[in-house]
């Protein structure tokens, strides 16, 4: 079911799966793959919405992929299937309803994505935003919005949470200067505290302004729709993030 | 394949054969008004045997009274017309997120309420509605919290699936399926330990009868004797897996092996109220039991499933037709002369205006505080700061 439930067994995903190659010392590969629905749907409350991206992104031994459009759940999936390596692979409920137009490359039998590797999804100039699965839809959206008001960002679809893209995002903040990680997961220990922490180390001096970070709130879920709302990232929010960041000039400049 | 699903069918249309009653000691008696506080006792029989499992079964007869049966219709009367309108809300879409209708399965909820105090602890899963009401929850705090306002019965923060009432003696409201199992054992420990004379009763379904946390749980109840009592709702489908396709052994109540168990016909409200009771008395003084309860739901295991791919619409009206508890009680109140087919037919209508009048209460309620978002996340927050999703523009010092 979701990975809500998988809790039950993940004392098998860590311990069995994850961990059994390094253990055997490579005599037992673990090729399999997990794949199912992952953080908040729809006034589901607090046991059914928790995202699980940070928790599993932080075990050495597992992979961890999570698609946004169709062309990364058909790319994606091939390639976690194909790996020797177990995979931890994070679909969204709510985009499991929603189209996207694919190239006939996509729908090629042969068409597969590397993992590892994240996606420009946008290209821009004034901001790196980075985000994965719903919250790149998100992102997207924000962008348009801030387009309008003259900054223009580069949206990146992270794709893998492990292994991390860390050199295209390093890449587009060396260009940028800016950053704002999106997620909607809690902010503790998230995966923009992950990404935020590689930036710092390995272009501290491209940025000219303090990393921000658009999370879900440090609350278990909640069901009342209002509450909810407030529980989880809206575009809004990125958009306020996007021009905080952008507000402060560089010293110097 | 095919023997397995008429065996199946065979044991849910096993017919409610009329009760074999004792005369009737009431006079012809038809104001239910005087019914209603007439607590003289009689006995019914009980028409499926019990079947029991390293135990001996309790008698198949239950001491009864026109007040208790009254109740029991009013009660059950209410459960169904709460569960129709929260399906009608559904589908308006007041009513979000995940949404498990009871509707059928009221005498189980109901025959426990009659043999438990609130001493004792009721434990379930998301199925939660009608055993919330049982627990002394109000209709107003039921809408309210499917419809997600703040004087729902958890502030609307739960939703339909978390409903509580610990003053009560009701442990919710469980979203995991089997997970509350082993949670009502750690209540049958803290009663032991505290000396309290009351028993835990951990309802689970069909689906979650293979979950290892029940036999692990139970292995512990068994082994320290603790007051609790585990008890199979077995409506025959773990949400679209018919128990012959899921269990080895179908058959619920034996699987505790050196825990004794009984089977008990869960559409009759008075078997239910006998098995509880039997069980109650085992559970304080020899240790655990299992009951398995045979029962049915008519919606679908929510509402995302229509209900009727996995098993035919004749099956669902056949139950209706035969086993329905409370066209039971209905029966047995006009049989026995306590009141008049026109008393019950305005009981009804009473209940059908309570629930119209909850739900209209309910939609006009106001939707929770925003500071509602961060409170309750801890007893003591020790004045740390909680973040909202931009953690520079909504943060909040937890007291």
């Amino acid at each position: 079911m979701t990975f809500n439930f998988a809790m039950q067994a993940i004392d098998h995903i860590i311990n069995s799966a994850a961990k059994t190659n390094y253990m055997s010392a490579g005599q037992i590969s673990v090729p399999i793959v997990f794949r199912g629905p992952n953080g908040a749907a729809a006034g589901v409350a607090a046991q059914h919405s928790q995202c699980f991206a940070a928790w599993y992104g932080s075990c050495p031994g597992l992979k961890v992929l999570s698609p946004y459009s169709a062309e990364d759940a058909r790319g994606l999936l091939k390639a976690a299937i194909r790996d020797p390596d177990p995979v931890v692979f994070l679909e969204n409920e709510i985009l499991y309803g929603e189209a996207f137009p694919v190239s006939a490359e996509v729908l090629d039998p042969s068409f597969v994505l590397p993992i590892g590797k994240a996606k420009i999804e946008r290209e821009g100039t004034d901001v790196t935003v980075t985000a994965f699965s719903k919250m790149v839809g998100y992102a997207l959206k924000a962008a348009e919005i801030l387009e309008k008001e003259g900054i223009n960002v580069e949206v990146i679809n992270l794709r893998s949470i492990r292994p991390l893209d860390r050199a295209t995002i390093n890449q587009s903040v060396r260009k940028t200067n800016r950053l704002v990680t999106v997620e909607e997961g809690w902010p503790q220990h998230g995966i923009g505290a992950e990404i935020c922490t590689s930036v710092v180390e390995e272009s501290f001096d491209y940025l000219d302004a303090p990393v921000e970070r658009i999370t879900g709130a440090d609350v278990p879920m909640p069901y009342a729709a209002n509450l909810e709302r407030m529980a989880v990232p809206q575009i809004e929010d990125i958009v306020r993030a996007v021009k905080r960041a952008c507000s402060r000039s560089a010293r110097g400049k | 394949m095919a023997p397995q699903i008429s065996t199946l069918r065979r044991a849910l249309f096993m017919p409610a054969i009329a009760s074999r009653f004792m005369a009737p000691s009431a006079l012809s008696r038809s104001f239910s008004r005087s019914a209603d506080e007439d607590c003289s006792t009689f006995t019914v029989d009980i028409a499926v045997q019990f079947k029991g499992h390293n135990v001996e079964p309790p008698a198949q007869v239950v001491e009864t009274s026109a007040k208790e049966l009254m109740k029991f219709f009013k009660d059950m009367s209410r459960m169904r017309r709460m569960e129709i309108a929260s399906d009608q809300l559904y589908k308006s879409k007041l009513i979000r997120g995940f949404c498990h209708l009871y509707d059928g399965q009221e005498a189980v909820c109901i025959g426990m309420e009659a043999a438990l105090t609130k001493e004792d602890n009721i434990i379930t899963g998301y199925r939660d509605h009608c055993t919330y009401l049982g627990r002394g929850g109000t209709l107003p705090e039921v809408f309210s919290e499917l419809m997600g306002r703040r004087n729902g019965c958890t502030l609307g923060k739960g939703g339909s699936m978390h409903f509580y009432k610990k003053e009560n003696g009701f442990y919710g409201g469980h979203g995991i399926v089997g997970a509350q199992v082993p949670l009502g054992v750690g209540l049958a420990f803290a009663q032991k330990y505290e000396k309290v004379k009351g028993v835990t009763f951990a309802l689970y379904g069909d689906g979650a009868a293979n979950q290892g946390q029940i036999f692990e749980s139970l292995n512990m109840a068994a082994l320290w004797d603790l007051p609790a009592v585990y008890v199979c709702e077995n409506n025959h489908y773990g949400m679209g897996t018919a128990e012959w396709r899921s269990a080895k052994c179908p058959e619920y109540y034996k699987r505790g092996d050196y825990v004794p168990g009984l089977k008990v016909d869960g559409m009759d409200t008075l078997a239910v109220k006998q098995a509880v009771g039997f069980a109650k008395e085992h559970a304080l003084s020899k240790g655990p039991i299992i009951l398995e309860m045979d029962t049915y739901r008519y919606h679908g295991h929510s509402m995302s499933d229509p209900g009727s791919t996995y098993r035919t619409r004749e099956e669902i009206s056949g139950v209706r037709q035969e086993r329905d508890p409370i066209e039971r009680i209905r029966k047995l109140i006009l049989l026995k002369e306590i009141a008049s087919a026109a008393d019950l037919k305005s009981i009804e209508k009473e209940v059908k205006n309570e629930v119209e009048d909850a739900v209209a209460k309910a939609k006009e309620s106001a939707p929770p505080d925003p500071s509602d978002l961060y409170s309750n996340a801890y007893v003591k927050g020790y004045g740390t700061q909680a973040f909202g999703c931009d953690r520079k523009h909504s943060t909040v010092v937890l007291p």
